[in-house]
């Protein structure tokens, strides 16, 4: 169980969340719809503390984290029941797509090798990635770079996985494998919350859309509620804008 | 004018020679002790630990600030002054921790700037997977920095063998040092100190070109 109660965040004197509450089910598809600016990056980063909020409660399974009082501890706790997927992949440059996923499994976790070796050779399956295992990130494509990325993420079995705009700086060419790979991943009922543009892809894979604007959430439902029928006249707005 | 000695030159070259290995001894003990200092200076100065931080920046402003020669007096000839336990410092010691301390603090600024060089983006990747900021740095961050600032931290070991010849002033029989008596025996000093500017000479072009070689690996590194 997830959930995130009063989630407050202002950069200076600008609020960007302000009194984020959300209930995330095990297994559950959650996307994140919204004009760009308005606080759905800082919620993703609020939520493992690569930005650090004001005030509210984040829970994520065993662990409850009061945001004004975090100690560290409460913030490698949220860092290792989440995964990150970044925009910009942001891999590690100096080692390779194999390293990238066995890193922290051995680093963090305190794996030895030959286990982390074993949950990356699954991985590195799964993602698709076996003839490029040894590759430097500079030599992979786009959508490459981005599948490590992702399976990075899935090797550290986090309770739930964070994508912030994951396909947003492809080219065209590599958004389809990296939303397929993002579809095999809901379909196994891994937890996802998920910032994206991609409607279409909303509407297959999500149980529930938020829509976002001005730091709250303005709207949710299920998609064909959310996506077809939307009461809000800012979320009809936007929908109309995105097409 | 007057001819060039050729002959007592070729003589004299086999002396000197037998300094190198001192002169060599001096700067990578001191390389290596200005790296590991740098090293946490440079990180120090990245992440700013409070109070701390004053200190790093007080040491790097003050050995940047002053000339080498200077702060080898000061260690050498003042210290023991100041300090009873340090009656017994030797020149060598004197050299190798004048050195250390004084290219540490120009290291140190190199290596911080390599650090901030790496791309955010890994930084927050790091701690996203849950490292600790010890773990970013030490797996992630360094790693990268250290290839950034390689050629610069030759640069300065290059440097730093060149500076090992201010011992003579503390009274070591090094290269320079060596070189003095000899000449002071013959009165050939212009003959003398060509050979010993040969040496450092060669020293430095085989150094330069392993620099070369460095570079063009490291260029290399990670692209596959
Ligand atoms: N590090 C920061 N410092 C100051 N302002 C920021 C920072 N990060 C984001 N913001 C601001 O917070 C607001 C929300 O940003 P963001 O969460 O990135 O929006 P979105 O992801 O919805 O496009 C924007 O106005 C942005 O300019
Ligand atoms: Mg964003």
């Amino acid at each position: 169980m997830i959930s995130v109660q009063n989630l407050n965040k202002s950069f200076g004197a600008t609020p960007v969340l302000q009194d984020i509450s959300l209930d995330i089910q095990p297994g559950e598809r959650v996307v994140v719809i919204g004009p760009s600016g308005t606080g759905k990056s800082t919620l993703l980063r609020c939520l493992n503390f690569l930005d650090t909020p004001d005030s509210g409660k984040i829970t994520i399974g065993d662990l409850s984290v009061d945001a004004a009082h975090a100690s560290r501890a409460d913030i490698l706790g949220l860092r290792r029941r989440t995964g990150f997927v970044f925009q910009n992949y942001a891999l590690f440059a100096n080692k390779t797509a194999r390293q990238n996923i066995t890193e922290a499994l051995v680093t963090v976790k305190g794996m030895s090798r030959a286990d982390a070796d074993a949950r990356a050779d699954t991985i590195l399956r799964e993602t698709g990635l076996e003839a490029r295992a040894d590759a430097y990130p500079a030599s992979l494509s786009g959508g490459q770079q981005q599948r490590v990325g992702i399976g990075r993420a899935m090797a550290l079995d986090a309770e739930l996985l964070l994508f912030d705009e994951p396909t947003s700086a492809l080219d065209p060419e590599w958004v389809g494998e990296v939303l397929d790979l993002m579809r095999k991943l809901a379909e196994s009922r891994q937890t996802m919350l998920i910032v994206t543009h991609e409607m279409q892809f909303a509407r297959e894979i999500a149980d529930r859309i938020l829509f976002m604007d001005d730091g709250r959430i303005a709207e949710e439902g299920p998609p064909a509620d959310l996506l077809d029928t939307p009461r809000d006249p800012r979320t009809r707005a936007f929908l109309r804008r995105v097409g | 004018m007057r001819a060039l000695d050729v002959d007592y030159m070729l003589g004299l070259l086999p002396i000197l020679l037998g300094y190198v290995p001192l002169t060599l001894f001096m700067a990578v003990v001191g390389m290596a002790f200005a790296l590991v200092l740098a090293a946490l200076m440079a990180v120090e100065r990245v992440v700013r630990i409070p109070v701390l931080d004053i200190f790093v920046r007080l040491f790097i402003s003050f050995f940047r600030g002053t000339p080498l020669l200077v702060q080898l007096f000061l260690f050498y000839f003042g210290l023991p002054q100041m300090l009873s336990f340090l009656t017994t410092i030797n020149g060598v010691t004197a050299t190798i921790m004048g050195l250390t301390l004084h290219f540490s603090a120009y290291m140190a600024e190199s290596i911080r700037a390599a650090i901030l060089g790496v791309d955010r983006a890994q930084w927050e990747a790091s701690l996203a997977v849950g490292m600790t900021q010890a773990q970013m740095m030490r797996r992630i961050i360094l790693p990268q920095a250290a290839r950034v600032a390689a050629p610069t931290l030759v640069n300065y070991f290059i440097d730093m063998v060149k500076s090992t010849s201010l011992a003579f002033t503390l009274g070591v029989t090094e290269l320079m040092g060596a070189a003095q008596k000899e000449a002071a025996g013959s009165f050939l000093y212009f003959e003398a100190f060509l050979v010993v500017a040969t040496i450092y000479w060669i020293m430095v072009e085989a150094l330069s070109f392993g620099q070369r070689r460095l570079e063009t690996f490291l260029n290399k590194a990670h692209a596959r």
